[in-house]
């Protein structure tokens, strides 16, 4: 609590303390002998002063400014209202109930404005520099590209860079939601807002401070907010029309009835200040945007960075998703998936083929030499020959070694194996005997499979795959992944038309995803209704062309997003229909005299303590 | 030019959504967002009147909410 939370309670216990007092009195009849109202409003006026003061205060001191329909002097007029029809007790546990309902309106904000700035607590405060073998913390704002800074154990990375000495394990679950550590040794790039584990690093900075990871990130979360979802500016559109249309209401309540149907001022008066007291929108105006940040927050929290409450509402539409294959759904990276020996052993044909390949930069040769995992005996190899478009023809220990296509076996006439695969394949002869063949393929990313069916589960029709690689490739990718659609052989611009394409046969409301690592994607994400990029693979232009962050590239937390997204809309929508029936309700029995003021009351700062309560939900992540 | 400031006791969102709308009609400023969850006021405005229309900010917003200060 602040200080000024302190002493607010501390009146409202004051009050609470002289209003009981008041009160056993009233009902024991002392008050009887008192013949004078005017001595009962005297001494119901000191709690009554106690507590709202500074409301008094406030709502004069904002009509001054030009400021008329505010909560304090919709306050002062029905509590006024109360006295003057002399319900005076009324009047005190009005504004008391009222003064309880806003501290703990402002605790409640306070507390999960704290806890989602807390979850953002990624900012790093210094960095050690090394300045004549001694260690001097600096602004990292100071820090240039170039320099070498210290991280010691359990300090915050404050600069993106790379490793130059020392070895640690680096906690990246503030920025990737990822709660295994990951390793770090010399020559490792790591990224600022991870913390250090138990080893020290030394690090030389790569980016400036505000190009760094964590500054970007930073700027992203506080901007998101100001894109406001369809919802909050309908509330906000709502707001402006509510509380003068209800004030109207007010005034002809007030007057209208007493002149048309004669007699009974106070009666009606009393109603009328019912009205007043509802006729802020608070309830609303707070709860629907700490609901979009608390969506925000929790989607923050496993490592998703959601631009903006427009695009987290927008995810929950989400019909179509579209993916680049390579880097989003599979590795990216070409490694030896099958190894086919004929008349000979597995490792025998591995190491024709890596001796075969010794020579190469070719990426196949690359892959072939990974696997086999021994350095080739390179004295063994004589001068190799490339036939271009076919292979290679390399003298190994004297003997005559083919390395290469189905065109190169069919043109020196040797009898071989169809090998059926969707990946490169390599196929082996020595001395014109075939050997055998190597099957080179590009391999799915873990969970890929169950990225699309969690997706599929969370309601998404159609997954589309667009991918510049062979129709074969990319047909068998697709089948081992569940993937409905794919188009194959796509040059980078054919990509935004395909998309169109698609973003032309959705209908209504719904709304389509691209899924991209960033090589060329940017103007396609930047198309699409909701862009999503990788955090950690993919280039700054498609983070920035992006609507959604993936910070660890895992295609599986986007079935969590959506339904982030969709628990935080429903309880937006709880938040309003609740709030606005409860409003209704109140003003309908208001208007016929079957609602006093506690209701009011309770419709007004009851409601929005209710509706805060439950926007916090939003950043709670269901498991 | 784009400026963020700090808001100190900024008590209500209605509030804080009044003196956005109020800061946005000033002359010169093109873009203007108050947050109240963020406590924070980020304004976007002509480089060269940008200090003159600040105190027409400040004054503004004492206007709608005078507990509120601007952290300049």
């Amino acid at each position: 609590m602040t200080k000024k939370q302190q002493k607010m309670l501390v009146r409202i216990i004051a009050t609470f303390v002289i209003f009981v007092g008041l009160f056993i009195c009233e009902h024991a009849g002392l008050f009887e002998r008192i013949g004078s109202k005017w001595i009962l409003f005297l001494i119901y006026l000191i709690p009554y002063l106690v507590i709202g003061y500074d409301i008094i205060y406030k709502a004069a001191r904002n009509i001054s400014h030009g400021q008329v329909f505010d909560e304090n002097f919709l306050m002062m007029i029905a509590t006024f209202g109360a006295f003057g029809v002399q319900e005076y007790s009324e009047a005190v546990a009005v504004m008391l109930f009222y003064q309880v309902g806003e501290l703990f309106q402002g605790y409640a904000v306070g507390k999960s404005r704290k806890s989602i700035s807390d979850m953002m607590d990624i900012c790093p405060e210094y960095a050690n520099i090394e300045i004549d073998g001694k260690l001097t913390q600096v602004d990292p704002d100071d820090v240039e590209i170039g320099s070498v800074i210290v991280v010691k154990p359990g300090e915050r990375i404050p600069l993106d860079g790379v490793v130059i000495e020392g070895e640690s394990l680096i906690d990246t679950a503030a920025l990737t939601g990822e709660s295994v550590p990951r390793r770090a040794s010399a020559g490792d790039d790591i990224i600022s807002g991870c913390v250090n584990g138990s080893g020290t690093l030394r690090v030389r900075v790569s980016k400036e401070f505000d190009d760094s990871t964590v500054a970007k990130i930073l700027e992203l979360v506080e901007n998101a907010s100001s894109k406001k979802a369809k919802v909050e500016n309908f509330i906000t559109r709502f707001a402006k029309y509510y509380t003068p249309i209800v004030t109207i209401l007010a005034v002809l309540l007030a007057f209208l009835p007493p002149l048309i149907l004669g007699g009974g001022w106070g009666e009606w008066i009393q109603r009328a200040c019912i009205f007043l007291v509802i006729s802020c929108p608070c309830a609303l105006v707070i709860s629907v945007p700490l609901g979009f940040f608390g969506g925000i927050g929790a989607a923050s929290k496993i490592g998703v960075l959601v631009k903006g409450s427009n695009y987290l509402e927008a995810v929950a539409e989400m019909t179509t998703i579209v993916f680049d294959k390579t880097g989003t759904l599979t590795k990216g990276e070409f490694k030896v998936q099958e190894v086919c020996p004929e008349g000979c052993t597995k490792e025998e044909l591995m190491e024709l083929a890596a001796l075969g390949e010794a020579y190469s930069n070719h990426p196949i040769a690359g892959s072939i030499k990974e696997a086999y995992g021994k350095e080739p005996d390179m004295s063994r190899v004589g001068q190799a020959e490339e036939i271009a478009g076919h292979g290679i023809c390399v003298p190994i220990d004297g003997k005559e070694v083919l390395l290469g296509n189905e065109k190169l076996m069919e043109e020196r006439k040797i009898r071989y194996t169809s090998v059926e695969s969707a990946g490169t394949i390599v196929y082996a002869a020595c001395d014109g005997r075939y050997m055998g063949a190597v099957v080179i393929a590009d391999s799915v990313k873990e969970g890929a499979k169950e990225a699309i069916q969690s997706m599929k589960q969370v309601g998404v029709k159609k997954c589309v795959m667009l991918t510049g690689d062979r129709q074969q490739a990319a047909q068998a990718a697709a089948g081992e992944l569940g993937i409905d659609e794919v188009h194959a052989q796509l040059l980078p611009g054919d990509k935004v038309s395909k998309v169109e394409e698609l973003l032309n046969v959705r209908k209504g409301k719904e709304k389509l995803a691209f899924v991209g690592d960033g090589i060329n994607d940017a103007p396609v994400l930047t198309r699409a209704d909701i862009g999503i990029a990788m955090g950690s693979m993919g280039s700054d232009a498609a983070i920035e062309a992006a609507d959604v962050v993936l910070m660890d590239d895992d295609v599986r937390k986007i079935a969590a997003v959506v339904r982030i997204s969709r628990k935080t809309l429903k309880i937006v929508k709880q938040n309003i229909v609740f709030a606005l029936a409860v409003k209704a309700l109140v003003l309908l029995l208001g208007a016929l005299g079957l609602a006093n003021m506690w209701e009011a009351v309770f419709a007004d700062v009851g409601v929005s303590v209710i509706a805060i309560l439950n926007a916090m939900r939003a950043l709670k992540i269901q498991k | 030019m784009k400026k963020k400031f700090k808001l100190e006791d900024l008590d209500c969102a209605n509030c804080a959504a009044k003196m956005e709308d109020a800061i946005k009609k000033i002359d010169g400023v093109s873009d203007a967002n108050v947050s109240f969850l963020a406590q924070k006021m980020t304004i976007d405005a002509q480089d060269d009147k940008f200090d003159e229309i600040m105190k027409e900010v400040v004054r503004v917003c004492a206007k709608v909410e005078p507990d509120c200060r601007i952290l300049l």
